[in-house]
């Protein structure tokens, strides 16, 4: 860089362009920037510890074996049975209902919209799906209470009505819930699939149902399983129409769905409602189902994750 | 096809009348039908909810609203308001905001312009974000209640249930700010960096502007989102009937989402018209906050 520092008549010398000052303001923000997306981690790291610390002690007392076969959820009754079976098949009722529910509805919503439905329609029929899933599940759970199970009593054929509080009705308005989430991801891989596919099928003679239903949902396939399973993800993990609509009951295992039984979110809400003193067993149990619940879903999101990959790796 | 009477084949005429009739395929047509059927449910169910909460809750949509719980809360139920819950949810979104937007976009930032996605840690960084917004909100709960409330020592607090709606919310907050920056695009940077502008003098001054719109709406729909958030603060404290307004950040609260729960418990009719009343305030504010998140998004995001 010797010539820059050379003197030319009339000009001054222009300043090293490689000075290589440090810039401690840029390095300082860009550690407050590393530091803002550590908190991610953290977060994640804390939320391992706080479950399994107190879980890990809890298995100190309650054998893994009596968890996982035991078949009453008693923790806090004066005789006490530690099975989380009753809480997982009622999860797994209301989760079966809601999906049943949601599949249909969401897929056909989705096929509509990125196949049938006009640019109006569509900007008409999104922001409405949007409203329905930024929609409070306290509200779902009100009027699923309040409303729906009524009504749902007054239809009911046989003489057994459904109860006050039961899995049918909370399974019903969770598959509501997560319409919006299915669809929309959906649809986003349906929009994915390319047009040439399509022509090319149209130039085969194919109609819009054969388009849709033999080459879009078959190529979308892998997006389509994704969003379903994050639906049943966002199902397993929903609390509050579960603990307002299906009721806090816990006992032995309950497969009758017009009937109330707690599931998983709905004990811990449960649970953790009441002052139950720190470091009891009633208390830890609301880990150890915390931790079940969090191997659950971790799992189905990682699936959802890696199916969502796939799709985008094949035509972006 | 009469045509086949014709020696020399079907006119062109007959050919273009046979391929452009509009033949009746009664399968094409039911599931055309089944289709907007599906929407169909979808809206029905959210006209009937919001009908059915207006319906519910039009005779206690008045100024008693705007009462705290009196004491003797079940003989004077129809004089029961919901006051400090409407504080407690101002004081914890105006503080949820105060952190989880700064932390998101900070992030955001430094996953769009600094960190080289090569590196292993940075791409961890990534696949956690993801894996945090499917975590259930229940949880975040019992990290609240564990780690926050108890270890830390915030205890029972309007701050504990900022915390952890903050970090509830922060994935959401993020990924919207990452869209919104991605979308920014490549020239302006080199532009800012030919005019000898650092880094950091191109992201504050050059990207972060562009991309404002993008990140306001995500941040609008994240906030709403941990407005309507009733599960996490069930764990931590919130469900006790409270009768005043909380008046720091290390006060007892409870907010619109939990004190509509409460209601819904209580037998009494007078308490679920007041929970329905309430319920139609919430939705008028998610509303409100949702409309003005597609303003934005329509009005000012910048068409490169």
């Amino acid at each position: 860089m010797t010539s820059t520092s050379q003197k030319v008549a009339g000009i001054p010398a222009a300043p090293s362009v490689r000075r290589g000052r440090p810039r401690l303001g840029e390095k300082a923000i860009e550690a407050l920037l590393v530091l803002a997306a550590i908190v991610s981690v953290a977060t994640t790291v804390g939320i391992v510890i706080s479950l399994a610390v107190p879980t890990v002690e809890f298995f100190g007392t309650v054998s893994l074996g009596e968890f996982v076969t035991e078949t009453l959820w008693t923790p806090l009754f004066a005789e006490k049975h530690y099975g989380v079976l009753p809480l997982l098949v009622a999860t797994l009722i209301v989760t079966a209902i809601a999906v049943t529910i949601a599949i249909p509805v969401g897929l056909g919503s989705a096929i509509y919209l990125s196949e049938y439905a006009g640019n109006r329609t569509r900007a008409f029929l999104k922001p409405i799906l949007e409203i329905l899933a930024g929609i409070p599940t306290v509200v779902y759970g009100f009027f699923a209470l309040l409303a729906v199970n009524p009504w749902l009593r007054d239809i009911w054929p046989s003489q057994t009505k459904p109860e006050f509080q039961n899995m049918l009705v909370a399974g019903i308005a969770m598959g509501l819930m997560i319409v919006p989430t299915v669809a929309s991801l959906a649809e986003d891989a349906m929009t994915a699939v390319p047009r040439s596919l399509r022509e090319g099928a149209y130039a085969l003679a194919s109609t819009k149902m054969q388009v849709s239903t033999r080459v879009v949902l078959p190529a979308a396939l892998s997006g389509i399983v994704a969003a379903i399973v994050l639906g049943i993800s966002r199902a397993l993990g929903e609390t509050m129409i579960v603990t307002i609509a299906a009721g806090l009951k816990t006992d032995g295992i309950i497969v009758n769905p017009i009937d109330g039984a707690a599931t998983m979110t709905a004990y811990i809400a449960g649970a953790g409602q009441g002052d139950l003193p720190v470091d009891s067993l009633d208390y830890l149990t609301i880990f150890a189902v915390g931790s079940t619940l969090f191997l659950f879903t971790l799992a189905l999101n990682a699936l959802s994750i890696r199916m969502v990959r796939r799709f985008r790796e094949v035509y972006e | 096809m009469t045509t086949t009477t014709n020696p020399r084949g079907p006119s062109s005429a007959d050919v273009r009348a046979e391929l452009t009739r509009r033949r009746f395929r009664p399968a094409e047509t039911a599931f055309k039908l089944a289709l907007q059927a599906c929407l169909a449910i979808g809206l029905a169910f959210l006209v009937a909810l919001l009908a059915f909460a207006v319906t519910k809750g039009w005779h206690r949509l008045d100024a008693r609203l705007w009462e705290n719980m009196p004491t003797g809360r079940v003989s004077r139920a129809g004089e029961a308001g919901v006051q400090s819950a409407i504080w407690g949810t101002v004081w914890v979104i105006s503080l949820t905001a105060a952190i989880c937007l700064p932390t998101g976009v900070l992030a955001a930032i430094y996953l769009e312009e600094y960190a080289d996605n090569t590196r292993w840690y940075n791409r961890l960084l990534e696949l956690n974000i993801q894996n945090l917004a499917g975590v259930p909100s229940i949880v975040f709960g019992i990290l609240g209640l564990g780690l926050i409330a108890r270890v830390i020592g915030l205890g029972f607090t309007v701050a504990t249930a900022a915390v952890v709606l903050s970090l509830l919310v922060l994935p959401t907050v993020i990924i919207a700010s990452r869209e919104a920056i991605r979308a920014v695009p490549q020239s302006i940077r080199h532009a800012s960096y030919a005019l000898g502008a650092t880094r950091w003098q191109t992201v504050s001054r050059q990207v972060l502007p562009a991309a404002v719109p993008g990140i306001a709406t995500g941040s609008i729909l994240a906030l709403s989102r941990a407005i309507g958030e009733a599960a996490p603060l069930i764990l931590l404290g919130a469900v006790t009937f409270i009768r005043f307004n909380p008046d720091s950040l290390l006060s007892a609260y409870t907010t619109l989402p939990i004190q509509i729960y409460n209601l819904i418990k209580e037998p009494q009719a007078e308490f679920q018209e007041l929970a329905a009343a309430a319920i139609v305030l919430m939705l008028v504010v998610l509303l409100a906050m949702n409309s003005i998140a597609i303003f934005v998004r329509n009005r000012f995001t910048k068409r490169w």
